[in-house]
C-alpha cells in the first residue's frame, strides 16, 4: 500500500514559479517558499504525502509551474 | 478559460503600446508613462517582480500579523473613544492599508494624507489633468524619498531596493520610482476598498453576518472561506485589460493580433457553469479558484497580504463591534465610479 501511495513525485519548476504563493497557501503540507520567495517542495514531502490539496495546489497555480509525475496510490 | 487566456504569453499587459486597450481618457494617456510591473511585459516584468517577491511570501506576510492585528485594534480604539457614529472609510478601511503598507515599504505613513489624495487622483481623476498631475507627484515624492533613504537608510523593502537593487545597477531610480508608486497604491487603495465594500455586504446579508458574529463571538476567527468569498463575490479590480500578440484559437473564436481584450472579473467570477447560485454569498461553498487576483505570471503579488489584513479587519470589526450597523440609508451611500477599482466612497455606521 506504501509503495502504491508513494509513486507520485512532484515538481516546482523554479524558472516558471512567480512567487504568488498559492501552493504554499493551498497545500502548505507541502509546499513552502524559500528566501527568495519561490516555492518548492517540502524535503521528504515530494510525494505529496497522500494530500488531497495538492491537486488544488497544481490547478491554483497562476503559472502551470507545479507538475506531478506518476499516480497517487 | 478565462484563467486560461489570462495565462497566455500571447497576450501582453505592455500598456505603452500604440494598440493597448484604453477603457477612457484619463487611462488613455496615463498608460503612455508606462506602468512598472502589472503594464510590462516579460522578461522585463520577471526582473521587476523577482525582487519584489522574497518580501511577499505566505511565511513573510504571517510573521506580519502580530502588528497588522495592533493597527487594527489601535484604529478601533480611537473609533470606539469618538463614536459612535464613525465614516468607517477615513476612521478604519483605509487608514488599516495605509498603515501597513507604509510599514512594509518604508514609507512615512505621516506622509499619507499626501499620498492618498495623489492616488485618488490618479485613480479616479476626475479630469485627465488630475491624474497627470497626481502622477508627477507621486513620482517627484518617491525621487525625494529614495535621495533621502540613500543618506538616511531605513528597514523597509524601499530601503533594501535602494541599497542592493539600485546600488547594484539592476534597476535604475525611475523604474524603482515606478515600482514604489505601483507598490503603494495597490497596496492601500484595492485593500481599503474591500474592507469598506466587505463590511457593506456584510451588513447587508444579515443571516450571513449573524453566523459570522456568532463563531467570533465563540472563538472562532475570520477565516479563509470568508474573504475568498468575498474575493470572488466583490471582484473589486474589474476590467482587466490586455493586447493580443498573436492570433489565439479559443473556444471556437480567434482573437486576433491588435485586438483589445477586456476581462471581466465580476463576471468571470460569477460564472454559473463554475458557481452554484453565483449571486448569492456564501462561504460554504469553498470559492477556490476565483480570479479576483487576476491570473497568469502577473497574478497580484501582495495577494497573501491582502488575505491577512482582510482576515483581521473584517474580523476585528465585527468582533468588537457586533452591533455595526450602517448609519444611513444603503441607497444613500456612495460608491466609487465604475470604470476604475470599485470602492466606497463614504460607509457612515453606527453600533
Amino acid at each position: 500500500m506504501a509503495n502504491d501511495m508513494t509513486s507520485q513525485v512532484i515538481r516546482v519548476d523554479g524558472d516558471r514559479c512567480v512567487g504568488a504563493g498559492m501552493c504554499a497557501l493551498t497545500a502548505p503540507g507541502v509546499f513552502t517558499q524559500d528566501d527568495d520567495g519561490f516555492s518548492q517542495v517540502l524535503a521528504g514531502r515530494e510525494d505529496g504525502g497522500g494530500d488531497p490539496m495538492v491537486k488544488e495546489a497544481v490547478r491554483a497555480c497562476p503559472v502551470q509551474a507545479i507538475s506531478v509525475e506518476g499516480t497517487a496510490g | 478559460m478565462a484563467g486560461e487566456l489570462l495565462a497566455d504569453p500571447r497576450l501582453s499587459t505592455d500598456r505603452r503600446h500604440a494598440d493597448f486597450p484604453s477603457p477612457n481618457e484619463r487611462f488613455a494617456r496615463i498608460r503612455k508613462r508606462g506602468t512598472a510591473l502589472l503594464g510590462v511585459d516579460d522578461p522585463r516584468h520577471n526582473t521587476q517582480r523577482r525582487m519584489l517577491i522574497p518580501s511577499f511570501s505566505v511565511k513573510r506576510i504571517a510573521a506580519l500579523r502580530p502588528r497588522v492585528q495592533e493597527t487594527v485594534d489601535r484604529l478601533l480604539d480611537a473609533m470606539e473613544a469618538q463614536g459612535p457614529p464613525a465614516e468607517l472609510v477615513n476612521a478604519f478601511a483605509l487608514p488599516v492599508p495605509s498603515m501597513v503598507i507604509c510599514a512594509l515599504l518604508g514609507v512615512p505613513y505621516a506622509d499619507h494624507d499626501y499620498f492618498e489624495e495623489s492616488s485618488r487622483r490618479l485613480l479616479r481623476g476626475p479630469t485627465v489633468e488630475d491624474t497627470q498631475a497626481a502622477r508627477d507627484e507621486l513620482d517627484d515624492y518617491f525621487y525625494a524619498l529614495i535621495d533621502r533613504k540613500r543618506r538616511e537608510p531605513g528597514d523597509g523593502l524601499l530601503d533594501e531596493l535602494i541599497h542592493r537593487q539600485l546600488a547594484e545597477g539592476k534597476v535604475d531610480r525611475g523604474e524603482l520610482v515606478g515600482l514604489a508608486t505601483i507598490l503603494l497604491v495597490a497596496g492601500h487603495e484595492t485593500t481599503a476598498n474591500m474592507i469598506s465594500l466587505g463590511t457593506f455586504t456584510l451588513l447587508r446579508h444579515p443571516e450571513r453576518l449573524a453566523e459570522l458574529k456568532a463563531d467570533l463571538g465563540a472563538g472562532r476567527p475570520l477565516g479563509p472561506s470568508v474573504v475568498e468569498e468575498l474575493l470572488r463575490y466583490l471582484s473589486i479590480a474589474d476590467g482587466l485589460l490586455r493586447l493580443v500578440k498573436e492570433d489565439i484559437e479559443i473556444a471556437g473564436n480567434t482573437l486576433r493580433a491588435g485586438d483589445g481584450v477586456v476581462f471581466s472579473t465580476s463576471l468571470i467570477n460569477r460564472d454559473d457553469a463554475a458557481y452554484t447560485s453565483p449571486d448569492e454569498l456564501d462561504w460554504h461553498r469553498g470559492a477556490r479558484h476565483h480570479l479576483a487576483f487576476g491570473f497568469g505570471v502577473h497574478q497580484c503579488l501582495g495577494q497573501n497580504l491582502a488575505r491577512m489584513e482582510l482576515e483581521i479587519a473584517l474580523g476585528s470589526l465585527f468582533g468588537r463591534l457586533p452591533e455595526l450597523r450602517l448609519a444611513a440609508p444603503a441607497e444613500e451611500i456612495p460608491f466609487k465610479p465604475g470604470d476604475t477599482i470599485q470602492g466606497m466612497l463614504e460607509l457612515p455606521v453606527a453600533w
